[in-house]
């Protein structure tokens, strides 16, 4: 077989896969958000979105991603640096800091249940210490703020590490000699890191934080495990459109409002992090 | 000379101070990962009654009582032997079509290879697990629905971009030379690849089909929606969660994270690698 032909005979199936199990499914969820039977319409939309628990769902959606993803930011960035100066012991510290990468959401979820439950570490460490008599419920109706607050620890605890694997892999690409320079010329430390790391870090960045915003906005199997009903987010809403209110239609149009939500996100990510013309590491 | 030394002490001081701080919040940082994993491991470890009881140990009694619940449970091996078959099949099947396309990007010129890069890179923008309504209804249709079949072709999609891109930076770490070399001394395309590349590659391609096993064996969503006698465990686990006990939980818990330990640890030295030009 000649050359010329190879290349794409290699990628046939890669794109076929993609065509029949991606593309036409896309097609097939729009459809279904927008059809209700008889022709076009946007019933589904208005259904779902006049629907109490939606904007109540939404804000949760998206206070989540913004309490959760700035935080792993600023901790990925941290981690990232101080592993980069380390000598010994470098590759166990790694090891460690991304062992939550195996961990499923519905894990990390359980394993955060078991600090936050009424008879949990949390509250025992809280007796232990002569703060309380008796376990008192966390996570209920009359504490949100709480339920909150460990449904994010729990996703920043999770979802840190492939935001560290990538900037680790993306600072590992950056020339030595450009932080010799920055040191010649008498930068501290800390100008190093703005003026040269976080520059130069930008296409890592832009990967991290599209792929952490678009997870975050997915958020489910976490909410499910520590708040169950008391913290709808838009995922768990789907879910019960289709199982609970056997509600094909609903569900595939709050699909398209999450994909809706994600690709703005991304723009806007892209748009703010990318390199100018013609700059290059 | 003494005020000599009086200088060197007052820049050396901070500078320990310094080194202290950094060595605190490595330590830190490490206990923020471990100790959740340890208070899952104490749950795991003691009997249903500890586990339900207040206040908590801090140290696990080793009973298996919540081991042996969780294995007597029905429904749940083989809810377990669902989550390995599936995720077996992913990892076969996202490397065996994810790899020809990542050598396709690493050795050729074509037309169309930006477009297909970029294709491929869109796919990781969209929120995968919602595929899995439309495909429920057509997985009906083709009498695909509530197999391991079916729900391993949904994974694999999830999957196949990260095998893609992964082994295109790993075929790109192998010179073309070497190939070319095998060429000249009288190898065809097949087997330059089979005899050279192959033997090369295979430790990275190992690490990758372990990254797609990992991604099948957690994801929730689709798995979910998708199964409904033949549940994985992470399905039956969510499908359980108002009513199942606690030690259910942790022990269910502490199943889906070991396999996870082993090959992150297995595949550590690829983690970054497979990042690096992943990114570009």
């Amino acid at each position: 077989m000649s050359a010329r032909y190879l290349p794409y005979v290699l990628i046939l199936p890669v794109t076929l896969f993609l065509c029949l199990f991606f593309l036409y499914p896309f097609v097939l969820v729009s459809q279904q958000a927008f059809t209700t039977g008889e022709g076009f319409t946007l019933e589904n939309f208005r259904d779902v979105t006049s629907h109490w628990k939606f904007p109540i769902s939404l804000q949760n959606t998206l206070l989540l991603a913004a309490a959760v993803v700035p935080i792993q930011v600023a901790l990925a960035l941290l981690m990232a640096t101080m592993v980069n100066r380390m000598e010994k012991g470098r590759d166990l510290i790694l090891y460690i800091w991304t062992i939550p990468l195996g961990i499923s959401d519905l894990a990390a979820g359980i394993i955060w249940l078991a600090i936050f439950e009424q008879s949990g570490f949390l509250n025992s460490m809280m007796s232990a210490l002569g703060l309380i008599d008796r376990p008192t419920t966390l996570l209920s109706y009359q504490s949100p703020l709480l339920v909150f607050v460990a449904i994010a620890l729990a996703e920043i605890w999770r979802a840190t590490a492939i935001m560290l694997v990538i900037l680790v892999a993306g600072i590992g690409l950056i020339p030595k000699e450009y932080y010799e320079a920055a040191e010649v010329f008498g930068a501290s430390p800390w100008q190093r890191f703005l003026r040269v790391t976080l520059p130069l870090l930008r296409p890592s960045l832009s990967t991290a934080l599209i792929l952490r915003v678009i997870l975050a906005f997915e958020v489910f199997a976490v909410v499910q495990a520590l708040g169950g009903t008391l913290f709808p987010v838009l995922m768990s809403e789907t879910y019960n459109y289709q199982f609970v209110l056997l509600n094909g239609g609903a569900a595939a149009a709050i699909a398209l409002i999450i994909l809706g939500i994600s690709i703005a996100f991304t723009l806007v990510i892209l748009r703010a992090l990318r390199v100018p013309k013609g700059a290059t590491i | 000379m003494t005020a000599i030394t009086a200088e060197a002490d007052a820049t050396a001081s901070p500078r320990r101070a310094g080194r202290v701080l950094y060595g605190a919040s490595v330590f830190l940082l490490c206990a923020w990962v471990l100790v959740p994993l340890y208070f899952l491991l104490i749950n795991t470890l003691s009997s249903p009654d500890a586990v339900n009881s207040f206040p908590k140990s801090f140290v696990p009694e080793f009973d298996l009582g919540s081991l042996s619940f969780f294995a007597n449970f029905a429904g749940m091996l083989s809810a377990l032997q669902n989550s390995i078959l599936v995720a077996g099949l992913t990892m076969v099947m996202s490397i065996a079509i994810g790899a020809p396309a990542g050598y396709a990007l690493s050795r050729f010129d074509f037309w169309g290879k930006e477009l297909f890069r970029f294709l491929i890179l869109l796919t990781r923008a969209f929120p995968l697990p919602l595929l899995a309504l439309p495909l429920a209804v057509m997985f009906i249709r083709t009498g695909l629905d509530d197999t391991v079949f079916g729900l391993a072709l949904v994974h694999t999609t999830l999957a196949l971009p990260f095998a893609v891109l992964i082994t295109f930076s790993l075929f790109s770490g192998i010179p073309m030379e070497l190939e070319e070399a095998a060429w000249t001394l009288g190898c065809t395309r097949l087997t330059a690849f089979t005899k050279v590349v192959l033997p090369l590659i295979l430790p990275g391609i190992t690490a990758s089909a372990i990254f797609a096993f990992v991604i099948s064996w957690n994801e929730v969503f689709a798995a979910a929606v998708l199964t409904i006698e033949n549940r994985t465990l992470t399905a039956f686990l969510l499908q359980n969660l108002d009513t199942s006990p606690l030690h259910l939980k942790f022990a269910g818990g502490f199943i889906l994270v070991v396999p996870a330990l082993i090959f992150i640890f297995a595949v550590r030295k690829y983690l970054f690698a497979m990042w690096g030009i992943a990114n570009r």
